[in-house]
Formats: C-alpha cells, sequence, structure tokens
C-alpha cells in the first residue's frame, strides 16, 4: 500500500439502521486532486463526511496518516484536515474578516489566544481567495460567489495540508462555479491534497487528477479522469448513453450525453 | 437579511448614555473592537450604579447619610434595612441577573435558535414541579424550605430534556422538542395539584411570579459560588461556540465536538438557571431578551456577547427590582413583574422592528 493520507479501509457507513456503503476502502492520493463524483444517493457525500470524521464507520475505519481518525484528538485532526460542508452557516452580522479569523480556532488554545501569526495567516487566505478587499464587509450581503470564496479562505485560515468540501460549487451559477474550480485547481498546484464533492461530470474531468466514481454506495471506477472517463463507464455509473470527445479548451474528455438518451423517457 | 450589527442603538436604554456608533454600516474590524470595549465599560459603570441605586433605594425612603449608616454602623435604625435586607438582596440581583443573562446567551449560542432561553430546557417547569410537590406531599411553603427541591427539579427537567432529546445525538431542534414536551407535562402536573391542593396553589402564586424579596433568607455563598463556577465554564466556552455558530459540521471539521460542547452547555444552563431560578422563582424575560439587545450591539463574537450578556443580565435585574420596590411605594412589585412588564413590549419592539437575528 502507498502511504495515503487519508483512507476508508472496509468501512460501513450508513445513518442509524439505513446503511449507505458496506466494505467500503478508497485511498485519497497524496498532492491530487480528487473528486468523488457519482448519481444521487451514490454514496459520496456519506464517504466525504467519513472522511472527514463526522461520520463513524459501523465497521471498518478511516486512517488519517495511517491512524484511526477517530482515535485521535478532533483540534489535532483538524490542523491536518480541513472541511467545508455543504451548507455552511453565517451567523449574522458576521464580518468577512470575523469569519475567516474562525478558521483559526484548531491552533488557538485558553492560553494561546489571537496572535499576529493568526492574523498574517487571516490575511493570506483573504489574499489568495481575493477577498482582502471585502474585509471589513458583512457576509449577508455578499453574492453566492464571494461567500463561498470567504468560506474557502476560512478554511484555507486553518493551514491544513489536506482539503476537504463538499459539493462546493452547488448553488453557484456557471460563472461562479468555473471561479471556485480555478481557486481549486491553484490551492492543488501550491501542494495542497484536495478532495471534493462535484455534481459535474464535465467539470469533474476537467479539474480532477484523480477520479473517484460511485454507484450504490461502492466505487465503481478511479484513475486519471483521461482513462476511466469512457462511454462505458459513464453509462455504467449514470446509466446515461453518451459520447466522448475532447474537450477543445483543456483537452481533458468531455461528455456528449447521447441524443437516442431522450428516446428513453 | 436581517442586519443585527447595524443597531448599536438598540443597546442604549441598558448601556444608558453611551455615544451611538450609528450610521457605520460597515464597521472596521478595529473600530468594533473600540466600540465593544467602551461599550463594556459603560456597562460595568451602569452595573456599579445601580448597585449603589439597589441598596440606596427601597421602599422606605432615606438619604445617602442614612444608608451609610445602615452599612457601616450596626446600631442605627437603617441598619437592619440596609445591611440585612437590601445588601444580600442587592448580591443576589447581581448573581441571578447575570446568571440568566448568560444562561440565555449560551442556551442561543447552543441551539442556534433566537428564542431559546434557559426555560427551553423545562429549568422552570422543572423547578415548579419540585416546589409544588414539596409544598403538596411535605407542606413546605416558605422559600427557603423549597430552594433544594426547585434546583433539584430543575437539574432533573434539563437532564430528561437531554436524554429525550437523544443524548449524545441530540440537535437544537430536537433538544427544543424535547424541551416543550417536558414543559407540557409539568405544567400539567403543576395545575393538577394546584387544583387539588389549595395550600399549593398559595405557595405556586408566590412562587410563581418571581422575586428578591427572599434574599435574606437565602443561601447566598452558596448561591454566589455555584453561578461563579457555571459562570466561569460558559465564558470558556465562548470560542467553541463561535465555531458551532458556523454549523454542526464546520465545527466539527474545526476540531469542536458538537456533542461535548453540548453537554458543557447544558451543564452550566442547568446551573445558572437551576439556581437562579430556585432562589428567586422563575424570571423569564432576562434570558430571552437580553442577549438580543447584547448581540445587537457587539455583533455575533461570543467572546464579547457572553460577557456583556452577564453584565447586561445584571443591570437589567437590579433596575427592574429597584423600579418595583419604588414604583408602588410602600408596597412593591415582584421583579419577575417589572422585567415582564418591561421586556415584554420591548422585546415585541425588536422583534417587529428588525427580524429575529438568525444565528
Amino acid at each position: 500500500m502507498t502511504a495515503s493520507p487519508l483512507a476508508a479501509r472496509q468501512a460501513t457507513l450508513g445513518y442509524g439502521r439505513t446503511v449507505i456503503s458496506e466494505d467500503l476502502t478508497v485511498e485519497i492520493p497524496e498532492g491530487e486532486f480528487t473528486v468523488i463524483m457519482g448519481p444521487n444517493a451514490c454514496g459520496k457525500s456519506t464517504l466525504l463526511k467519513a472522511l472527514a470524521r463526522m461520520l463513524k464507520p459501523s465497521i471498518g475505519s478511516v486512517l488519517l496518516d495511517g491512524k484511526d481518525i477517530h482515535s485521535q484528538p478532533t483540534r489535532a485532526v483538524a490542523r491536518r484536515l480541513g472541511l467545508l460542508p455543504q451548507s455552511p452557516i453565517a451567523p449574522d452580522g458576521i464580518t468577512v474578516a470575523d469569519l475567516v479569523a474562525r478558521g483559526r480556532y484548531p491552533h488557538q488554545g485558553i492560553l494561546r489566544q489571537w496572535s499576529a501569526d493568526d492574523e498574517r495567516v487571516v490575511a493570506e487566505a483573504m489574499r489568495a481567495t481575493d477577498i482582502a478587499d471585502l474585509s471589513g464587509r458583512g457576509v449577508d450581503e455578499l453574492s453566492g460567489g464571494q461567500r463561498q470564496r470567504v468560506w474557502i479562505a476560512m478554511v484555507l485560515a486553518q493551514q491544513t495540508p489536506l482539503l476537504l468540501l463538499d459539493e462546493p460549487t452547488t448553488f453557484l451559477d456557471i460563472t461562479h462555479q468555473i471561479e471556485v474550480l480555478d481557486l481549486c485547481a491553484k490551492l492543488h498546484r501550491e501542494g495542497r491534497t484536495l478532495v471534493a464533492v462535484l455534481h459535474d461530470l464535465n467539470q469533474a474531468a476537467r479539474y480532477a487528477t484523480h477520479l473517484i466514481a460511485m454507484r450504490d454506495g461502492a466505487v465503481v471506477a478511479e484513475g486519471a479522469p483521461a482513462d476511466i472517463v469512457t462511454a462505458e463507464t459513464v453509462e455504467q455509473v449514470f446509466d446515461l448513453p453518451c459520447r466522448i470527445i475532447d474537450d477543445p479548451e483543456s483537452g481533458t474528455p468531455l461528455v456528449i450525453p447521447s441524443a437516442r438518451a431522450r428516446d428513453r423517457v | 437579511m436581517s442586519t443585527a450589527h447595524r443597531a448599536p442603538d438598540l443597546a442604549q436604554p441598558l448601556a444608558a448614555g453611551h455615544a451611538s456608533a450609528g450610521g457605520a454600516s460597515e464597521p472596521a474590524p478595529r473600530s468594533r473592537t473600540g466600540r465593544r470595549v467602551a461599550g463594556l465599560a459603560v456597562l460595568i459603570g451602569a452595573v456599579a450604579v445601580l448597585t449603589v441605586a439597589s441598596v440606596a433605594l427601597g421602599a422606605r425612603a432615606m438619604d445617602l447619610g442614612q444608608v451609610w449608616a445602615g452599612l457601616t454602623d450596626p446600631a442605627s435604625d437603617a441598619y437592619p434595612v440596609v445591611t440585612e435586607l437590601r445588601l444580600p438582596r442587592t448580591a443576589l440581583g447581581l448573581a441571578a441577573g447575570s446568571a440568566l443573562g448568560l444562561a440565555g446567551a449560551l442556551m442561543q449560542a447552543m441551539t442556534r435558535n433566537p428564542l431559546a432561553d434557559p426555560g427551553l430546557l423545562g429549568v422552570n417547569t422543572g423547578a415548579a414541579a419540585a416546589v409544588v410537590t414539596a409544598a403538596y406531599f411535605l407542606g413546605f411553603s416558605s422559600f427557603t424550605q423549597t430552594i433544594g427541591f426547585a434546583f433539584a427539579g430543575a437539574a432533573i427537567a434539563s437532564v430528561a430534556c437531554y436524554l429525550i432529546a437523544g443524548a449524545a445525538t441530540a440537535t437544537p431542534a430536537r433538544l427544543a422538542l424535547a424541551g416543550a414536551a417536558v414543559t407540557a407535562a409539568g405544567y400539567a402536573y403543576v395545575s393538577a395539584i394546584q387544583l387539588m391542593d389549595a395550600a399549593s396553589l398559595e405557595t405556586m402564586r408566590f412562587w410563581s411570579v418571581g422575586s428578591l424579596v427572599n434574599a435574606h433568607t437565602a443561601p447566598i455563598l452558596p448561591v454566589v459560588v455555584l453561578i461563579g463556577a457555571a459562570s466561569a465554564v460558559g465564558i470558556l466556552l465562548a470560542r467553541p461556540l463561535n465555531a458551532l455558530a458556523l454549523g454542526d459540521a464546520t465545527a466539527t471539521g474545526l476540531g469542536v465536538d458538537p456533542r461535548v460542547l453540548r453537554v458543557a452547555g447544558i451543564a452550566a444552563i442547568t446551573v445558572l438557571a437551576g439556581t437562579a431560578t430556585a432562589v428567586c422563582g422563575p424570571i423569564v424575560f432576562v434570558g430571552l431578551v437580553v442577549p438580543h439587545v447584547v448581540r445587537a450591539f457587539t455583533g455575533p463574537d461570543q467572546n464579547w456577547v457572553l460577557p456583556y450578556s452577564m453584565l447586561t443580565g445584571a443591570a437589567f435585574l437590579l433596575l427592574t427590582d429597584v423600579i418595583g420596590r419604588i414604583a408602588a411605594r410602600p408596597a412593591e412589585v415582584q421583579v419577575g413583574i417589572v422585567c415582564a412588564v418591561v421586556g415584554g413590549p420591548f422585546f415585541i419592539y425588536l422583534v417587529s422592528r428588525r427580524k429575529v437575528a438568525r444565528l
């Protein structure tokens, strides 16, 4: 086994008695931009929750740096692993700078309050996400795209080598989706390991360096987009007949749903 | 979207005389901090002034010279009134007011519900049920006899709420539902006993309005120690509560275990509100209104909201108690009634003027 920073081992995942995934083993490769994709209810968000320790496997385990993530102090985990959940809540009246500053929580303690180092990291996170000029604004006044960049800045302020993002582009218009994904790609280029759940197959194929395709709680295919985004895999995962062409912009696989697909409705 | 941070003037009635920073629709973090520090100084000043007023003013009018003699000269006429009645009453007002303010702020932060108050955990009902039980089955009727029962009842009710809400799996919504269920059941029990027994009805009639009048017979030292310890725990929760304000998932990502935080929060709230309710009876509006007023001024940072709520709660309870003492001289109006009369309309005004701040 390669040294994967984050992995699920023979994990059974579910909510109460509802089992979503059984005996699921997934390794997140270090330094890659991994995208987990699949149809609705395929278990992709559940897998992300398990990797983020929000959900404890009933059987099996999730390993962070080779050790069970639930046996490590949660604040120590928070210094290794950042999480942007699907619908985070911005308290009323909070400013951008205050929200980003909350990302410093795992680095602070009763005796170690706000420091110059925290100040620097927060400023850096706001610069990286291009929101420095919004710092005094109320988060509730911002557009959806700006708000998502603020949340990403908060997770960046956590200074973790690993970032998990649960559907970071949902509810955004296309321009802001691309903006957020470009930002993710930049964070990846800077050396972070990213894991994101994405809905859009073509965006996944364009931005991911490693794809995990899921269906019915199981991994159907994984690997580089160029290798696994094939007409067969797409049909297998999504039940969607399609053709694959080269994306004229990026050269990555582009999924074109087949015209015949309409006849099935 | 509501804009809680744009209404600094709302804190004015309590932070009396504080220069408004109104008009600053986008307060820069620095000036906001300056404003918060200034506000804190004003609040401390207000609490000090009200403390003096609470010792100096009462059903029996006296000048400051007499008050001073009452504090320093055990032989003076005023000594029994000032030192034996007003001093413990003031101490209790400070302790109970800060406890209720802090408990309300913790409750709202923990449940992310702006309408939550400590009563949501069944604290008031639990205490009432215990008092009525003591009155009916044991024949206890005086305040001092029922303090221990009331505290135990409050604690049992909040633990019951927590367990019914699913213990470690409790969510804010389930806590609110469990609190409503426990409250309904508790009041049914209290009503049933009251209907059967006139003496219990009479005990409850006085207990249920909330008052500081029994302070001189209350165990002030244990009350202050309990509230002080629980306040220290509560204040330490400010930073994890700031993380929890971003949602359970985000809080987990930041290294806060929401389940552990809820247990600590419920424990602190139970001791704070349970102690205050046991000694004073239910005083409902402090825990609900004070955190609203405070957030309108400080913004959503719990590092400020919690200490501000303690001070504002203490100031509010002392103020309403003094008003109750002098409004109907030589009789007095219980603080619970004044709180409701002042707090009720104020709360309605607050809610109608702005949307209730989402937490």
